[in-house]
């Protein structure tokens, strides 16, 4: 790549000494402070509304890893969206679905390393990289090198499935999703991740924005393309592992694109359009929740069902028309 | 160091279709390059070479006396690119939120500054697009778009101009005030390498001229330029190798 390195010696010294750092107060975050925050305010809700809705402590972790998949989802999407790499998400979740059987073959084995959402970790991160490395020898993410990932990850999952001893409910709430079944470690995890995908974002926001509209300008500007782009597609896969469990791999797609692709219709700007896709992504979490809980359907399909219609709505109610 | 660009040898290829042959030429600081050729003469592929974005099969390229791919300073240089990007058709995107991008080399990682957003009113006040600031780019008309890319390219405050045909679509009133714009930022010591269709234009503006065609034919000061055969040579000859030796890549 032409451009090289371009961040200057003040911006290097800040991120050498302030990742680490702020590593660190994530970590503190996440340990000490969220589970206080937490019992507090579902303690405080549910001592308000006193509702088996806000209540359950099966609920109260799905709001809770519903509304940050709100946040982090759209965001990243917005990017993706209009770089037209709509379905790299989903090639990802198939290849994180790929790691979470791996992950529960290992963890059956050996009950020390039963963590399946870190090896999807791995796993989509792998396929990130490689995803990448595709890329610039292709010069560009095709969508036969997606159609390959996508099920190539799957194939993986069910090769290692069909091999080992997996319960088929436990394989099931990855591929479909289940708000019933996330528990308190991987709420944390998803603060975790949300954290860096907020903060990565909040930093780099000008030079993602410059390369998604204009990747020669950029190219001259010498901010570093590459680099970005590895720093996109790697902030994508952990977006798309902690949606996983919610919306499954099969719909995870769907909260990175239909947000966005609604918000897209309704405005002018593109960090307008950002926060309003998270407005929106936050509809569709609520809704979908609500909506399958009245309904008694799955909670992923009708997130995803929920945002379809406000999409439609922002189509045909589309005030730029 | 006196040069803003020195262009020694350079050759370059698509596939096994020449595009540039042997061309070698520098630009002092300061200087006002207008760059012309028949179709397909390898102008654009020059100045991208120039700056950095293309690498040539053979040849050195220095901007500012580093070679080119290595040099670092994005705000230095400035362009403004014959096509319009393909996102600008479809993503939501203001016109303001586009001529901040000529700022986000000066910004890095941190926040825009006071003088930074200065440069952008700046900008778009000098092109007349300041009503349209809060536009959709996707909604204007190819003139509004390509001036507002000329605001994000004055809005870098660049020592180094690159203009690849940028009045394309742009009604007359305003290409005469963008012209005499650039004469100004040329004299004020900012260099400038336009590519231009209409010669007219680049023998009033230009203090020297490059006449291209696969190779150089001339690159000397305006007047003298007038006098030599450079343009008839380059033009006749685009129509007799048509298809034949020096071929593609604009």
């Amino acid at each position: 790549m032409a451009a090289g390195a371009t961040r200057s010696h003040r911006e290097l010294t800040a991120l050498v000494v302030g990742v680490p750092l702020v590593l660190l107060a994530c970590a503190g975050f996440i340990f000490w402070v969220f589970p206080p925050l937490y019992n507090l305010f579902w303690g405080a809700t549910c001592g308000v509304v006193d509702t088996w809705l806000v209540c359950s402590g099966f609920l109260q972790r799905g709001f809770t890893a519903g509304v940050l998949i709100g946040i982090t989802a759209p965001v990243v999407g917005a990017y993706l969206v209009n770089r037209q790499m709509a379905l790299i998400g989903e090639a990802l979740a198939h290849t994180a679905f790929g790691g979470v059987a791996i992950g529960l073959f290992v963890g059956a084995a050996v009950p020390r390393f039963d963590y399946p959402l870190v090896f999807a970790l791995i796993a989509a991160a792998v396929g990130a990289l490689g995803m990448q490395y595709v890329a610039v020898k292709t010069d560009g993410y095709a969508d036969v090198p997606i159609a390959i990932m996508l099920t190539g990850g799957f194939a993986v999952g069910i090769a290692v499935i069909s091999y080992g001893v997996v319960f088929s409910a436990t394989v099931e709430s990855y591929l479909f999703g289940d708000i019933l079944f996330v528990p308190f470690e991987n709420v944390q995890l998803m603060v975790g991740l949300t954290l860096i995908v907020a903060g990565t974002v909040a930093l780099t926001h000008k030079q993602l924005l410059f390369i998604t509209f204009d990747r020669e300008a950029a190219r001259l500007a010498r901010i570093n393309v590459w680099f970005y782009d590895t720093l996109l597609i790697v902030l994508t896969a952990l977006v798309v592992v902690a949606a996983m469990q919610i919306l499954g791999a099969i719909l995870v797609a769907g909260m990175l694109v239909i947000p966005v692709a609604a918000a897209m219709q309704l405005t002018s700007s593109f960090n307008h359009g950002m926060l309003l896709s998270v407005l929106l992504g936050q509809v569709a979490i609520f809704g979908g929740i609500f909506l399958s809980y009245y309904w008694n359907v799955a909670t992923g399909a009708m997130i995803i069902l929920v945002a379809i219609a406000v999409y439609i709505g922002a189509v045909i109610g589309d005030p730029l028309g | 160091m006196t040069h803003a660009i020195t262009v020694e040898n350079v050759s370059f290829a698509y596939d096994d279709q020449p595009v540039l042959k042997d061309v070698s030429l520098s630009i002092e600081t300061g200087e006002f390059l207008g760059l012309i050729g028949p179709n397909g003469s390898g102008k654009t592929t020059l100045l991208k070479i120039m700056l950095g974005l293309q690498t040539p099969d053979a040849g050195t390229v220095e901007l500012f006396g580093t070679p080119a791919t290595e040099f670092t300073e994005g705000t230095r240089l400035g362009y403004v690119s014959q096509h319009s990007t393909d996102a600008d058709a479809v993503m939501p995107v203001t016109v303001r939120e586009v001529v901040k991008m000529g700022r986000y080399a000066h910004a890095g990682l941190w926040r825009l500054t006071a003088d930074d957003h200065d440069a952008i009113e700046d900008a778009l006040d000098t092109v007349g697009i300041a009503d349209l600031a809060d536009r959709r780019i996707s909604r204007l008309s190819g003139g509004q778009r390509q001036r507002t890319y000329i605001a994000r390219a004055l809005a870098s405050q660049a020592d180094l101009l690159a203009l690849d045909e940028p009045t394309v679509g742009v009604d007359a009133d305003s290409v005469e005030r963008f012209y005499d714009l650039l004469g100004e930022l040329n004299d004020d010591g900012i260099s400038i390498v336009l590519i231009e269709h209409d010669i007219g234009v680049v023998t009033e503006h230009a203090d020297t001229i490059a006449c291209l065609n696969g190779e150089l034919y001339e690159h000397c000061e305006t007047e003298a330029f007038l006098d030599t055969d450079a343009l008839e040579r380059a033009f006749s000859s685009a129509r007799v190798v048509q298809g034949n030796a020096v071929a593609g890549g604009d």
